[in-house]
C-alpha cells in the first residue's frame, strides 16, 4: 500500500514537473468563433492542441477596437507563454506588446511584425481563390461567375484577384462580378447584406458566387440555396453547411498553421518571422468531402490537381494583389 | 441618493447571484470586477480611461434631461465632433503645442454643438420629436464618418479601417501628468478636463440664471412660458450645449490618446451615457462617479472573459443591464408611490 502511495505521489511529482502545461492566448477578430469561418479555423486548431497536447487554452473575442491592445497586455502580464492574435487588426496591438515583452511568444495571423519574438503565419489566398474560379468556370453554365468579398481591404481584394484570375484561365470570356459587403469590421458579421448582395448577382445572371465574407457568408448561401444555384466557401470548410448547394471550400488551413506554431513553441521549435502556408503543405487548398463527393466529379478533380501542380511548378503564375498594389 | 444605490446594490446582487446557474461562485467574480477597476495603476488606468468619454456622454444626456429632452444622440454628436477634430490634424499637421489641440477642441465642440443644434432647431420650430431626430442623426454621422475616413483621409499603412494620424503638435501625450502617472494606459488628462467640465455644468444649471430658465422648461414649459422664458431658444442651446459636452470625447479619443478616428472606437459611449445619466438622476456630479461605475464594469466585462471559463462577455452585458434596470426600477418604484398618492 504504501509503496503504491510512494509511487503514485512521485508519479505525480514527475507529472507536474515534467508538464507544466503550455500556457497559450487566443485573441479572436470581432466575428467571434462561431462565424464558422476564419475565427472558427483559429479556434478549432487551438482547442484541437488543448486535447492533443495538454496545453491550458484561453481565448477572448475584442469588444472595442481600444480592447485589443488591452488583451493580449493582459495575456502577457498573467505570463502566458505564447500568445496568438487572429486578424491583421491586430498587427498594431501585437507590433506594441511584443516590444514591452521580449520574454513572450506571439503568434500573428494575416500580419506581418517583424521581432525576434513574433511569427507571422501568413497565406497565399491568391493561389487557392485561383482554383476555386477555375472550378466555378467549369461548372459555370452561364458564364458568369460572382465573387462577394467581406470587407473591402488590399486581403479580400488579394481573394478576388486571384479568383477573377481562375476563371478567366479555364474561360477567357467569362464574366466576374465582385462586390464587397461594406468598409468597416461590420461587414464580417452582416449576413443579411451578403444575402441581398448573392441575390442581386443572381439575378443578374450569375450561377456561382465564391463568398469570402466571415460570418456574413451563412447570408449569401441562404440566397444560393433559394434559388437553386452553386456557392463556394472559405476559410473553413464549410461544406457542411449547406450539403450540395455548397460547391467546395477554399480552405485557409488557419487551424493548421495555429496548431503548428503552439506544437512548435511546446517543442522549444518556436522561430520568428514570417512562415507561409500555400499548396504544397496543404495550407490552402479546396476542400472534398461527403458533401460535396457528389458534385464534384473525378473530371473536375483531376483537372484541379492538374492546375494545382501547374501552380507549383511556376507554370501558372497567380496575380497578387500584394505586389500589383506596392506597383 | 440612498434609493440609487440600494437599487445599484439590488442590481449587482442579482446580476452575481445569476452566475451560480453558470457555476461560478459570485463572491469571486465580485473580486474580479473589483480589482479589474481598482487591481493595480494599470488596471485603474484602463478604467479611467473608459470613464472619461463616459463622464462628457453622460453630462449630454444630463443637460438635455434638465430641459426636458432625452437626447439619443450622444454618440452621433461625439462621431461628428471626432472627425471634425481629426481631419483638422490631418490636414494642418504641423501646428504645434498647444494651440493645435485647443483648436482641434474647440473645431470639435463647434461641430458637436452643430449636430445637437439640428436636432434643437427640428425640435423647436418643426416640432419632430427629438428621440427619433437624434436616431436618425447617428446613423447619419456614423455613415459621414465611415465614408470620408476611408475615402478622403485613410491611413496609408495599415490595412484597418482608421484615419491617417494627426500631426504630432497636437498630441498631448508629452505635457500630460495623469498619461506619466498611469503608464501604457490610453488615460489622459481629458480625464481632468472631464472632472472640471462636470463642476461647470453644475454651476451653470444650479447658479447661473441661464441653468434656472433652462430647468424651469424642463419642469413645467407652461410655467416658463408665463414667466416669459423662450421655450423654443432654451431647447436649442440645451441641445447645442448637449452636442459639445458628447464633443469633448475628440479630447480623450484623439487629442489623449489614439491620434487618429479609428472606425469603432466608441464602446457605445453616447448609449451608455445615457445609463450614467440616470444612474446619476441626471446630477452632474454624480455622473462623474456613474460613469467611473459603467467604465469600471465595461473594463471588467474582458476581464471577466480572461479569468473565467464560463462568464464570457455576454455575460457581463447582463450584469451591466440587471445594473441599470436595478437602478431604474427605483424611479419606477417612487412614480407609482407618486400615483398612489395622488389617487
Amino acid at each position: 500500500m504504501l509503496k503504491h502511495l510512494i509511487f503514485f505521489v512521485t508519479f505525480l511529482v514527475c507529472e507536474v514537473a515534467l508538464t507544466a502545461p503550455l500556457k497559450v492566448g487566443l485573441v479572436l477578430d470581432k466575428g467571434g468563433k462561431d462565424d464558422k469561418s476564419f475565427n472558427s479555423a483559429a479556434y478549432a486548431g487551438a482547442t484541437k492542441a488543448e486535447k492533443e497536447l495538454k496545453i491550458e487554452l484561453k481565448y477572448v473575442e475584442a469588444s472595442d477596437v481600444t480592447a485589443l491592445e488591452n488583451l493580449h497586455r493582459a495575456f502577457a502580464r498573467k505570463k502566458f507563454d505564447l500568445i496568438i492574435g487572429i486578424g491583421f487588426a491586430q498587427t498594431e496591438a501585437i507590433k506594441k506588446i511584443s516590444a514591452q515583452h521580449p520574454d513572450v511568444k506571439f503568434a500573428l495571423v494575416d500580419g506581418e511584425v517583424a521581432a525576434p519574438n513574433v511569427r507571422s503565419l501568413l497565406f497565399e489566398e491568391h493561389e487557392g481563390s485561383f482554383i476555386v474560379g477555375a472550378l466555378a468556370a467549369l461548372k459555370s453554365k452561364t458564364g458568369k461567375v460572382g465573387f462577394i468579398g467581406g470587407m473591402d481591404i488590399p486581403l479580400i481584394r488579394r481573394f478576388s484577384l486571384g479568383y477573377e484570375a481562375g476563371a478567366k484561365f479555364i474561360n477567357p470570356k467569362i464574366s466576374v462580378v465582385n462586390n464587397f459587403i461594406g468598409v468597416t469590421g461590420e461587414a464580417w458579421n452582416n449576413p443579411a447584406k451578403a444575402k441581398e448582395l448573392a441575390l442581386a448577382q443572381i439575378s443578374s445572371g450569375v450561377d456561382i458566387i465564391f463568398v469570402a465574407a466571415g460570418a456574413s457568408g451563412s447570408g449569401a448561401f441562404d440566397a444560393i440555396e433559394e434559388k437553386n444555384k452553386l456557392g463556394i466557401g472559405v476559410d473553413s470548410n464549410q461544406n457542411w453547411m449547406k450539403p450540395g448547394v455548397i460547391l467546395t471550400s477554399m480552405m485557409k488551413r488557419v487551424d493548421v498553421a495555429v496548431y503548428n506554431t503552439i506544437q512548435d513553441t511546446q517543442n522549444s521549435k518556436f522561430t520568428p518571422g514570417v512562415v507561409r502556408y500555400g499548396f504544397k503543405d496543404k495550407g490552402v487548398d479546396y476542400a472534398l468531402d461527403k458533401h460535396n463527393e457528389k458534385i464534384l466529379t473525378p473530371e473536375l478533380i483531376a483537372k484541379l490537381e492538374d492546375i494545382k501542380t501547374q501552380i507549383l511548378s511556376g507554370k501558372i503564375k497567380v496575380p497578387d494583389y500584394y505586389k500589383q498594389s506596392k506597383k | 441618493m440612498k434609493k440609487t444605490l440600494a437599487g445599484f446594490f439590488l442590481g449587482l446582487i442579482f446580476a452575481l447571484s445569476l452566475t451560480l446557474f453558470a457555476g461560478e461562485n459570485p463572491l469571486y467574480i465580485a473580486s474580479i470586477l473589483f480589482k479589474s477597476a481598482f487591481g493595480s495603476r494599470y488596471d485603474l488606468g484602463l478604467t479611467l480611461f473608459y470613464t472619461t468619454p463616459l463622464v462628457f456622454c453622460g453630462l449630454s444626456v444630463a443637460v438635455a434631461f434638465h430641459a426636458g429632452l432625452f437626447n439619443i444622440g450622444a454618440e452621433g454628436q461625439l462621431t461628428m465632433a471626432t472627425l471634425a477634430a481629426t481631419a483638422l490634424g490631418v490636414a494642418l499637421p504641423s501646428l504645434s503645442f498647444p494651440f493645435a489641440p485647443l483648436l482641434a477642441l474647440m473645431v470639435a465642440l463647434l461641430v458637436g454643438a452643430l449636430w445637437g443644434f439640428i436636432a434643437g432647431w427640428l425640435k423647436a420650430v418643426r416640432g419632430s420629436h427629438e428621440v427619433v431626430v437624434t436616431i436618425m442623426l447617428n446613423f447619419i454621422a456614423a455613415g459621414i464618418a465611415s465614408w470620408f475616413v476611408l475615402h478622403v483621409m485613410p491611413n496609408p499603412n495599415s490595412q484597418n479601417p482608421e484615419s491617417a494620424l494627426v500631426g504630432s503638435g497636437y498630441m498631448l501625450k508629452d505635457y500630460d501628468p495623469i498619461a506619466r502617472f498611469f503608464p501604457d494606459t490610453p488615460v489622459s488628462m481629458a480625464l481632468i478636463v472631464a472632472i472640471m467640465t462636470a463642476i461647470g455644468v453644475w454651476v451653470l444649471l444650479w447658479k447661473t440664471t441661464f441653468g434656472f430658465e433652462l430647468r424651469t422648461v424642463g419642469y413645467n414649459p407652461d410655467a416658463a412660458n408665463r414667466a416669459g422664458i423662450s421655450e423654443k431658444n432654451i431647447k436649442i442651446i440645451a441641445l447645442c450645449l448637449a452636442g459639445a459636452l458628447a464633443g469633448f470625447v475628440s479630447l480623450s479619443e484623439v487629442m489623449g490618446s489614439s491620434g487618429q478616428f479609428k472606425i469603432g472606437f466608441s464602446a457605445d459611449y453616447g448609449f451608455v451615457g445615457i445609463a450614467v445619466a440616470l444612474l446619476a438622476r441626471n446630477h452632474p456630479i454624480g455622473v462623474i462617479f456613474a460613469a467611473f461605475l459603467m467604465g469600471a464594469l465595461h473594463k471588467g466585462a474582458s476581464d471577466l472573459d480572461l479569468e473565467t471559463t464560463t462568464i464570457t462577455r455576454d455575460f457581463s452585458k447582463i450584469i451591466q443591464s440587471l445594473i441599470i434596470l436595478g437602478v431604474t426600477s427605483h424611479g419606477l418604484w417612487s412614480w407609482s408611490n407618486r400615483r398612489r398618492k395622488d389617487k
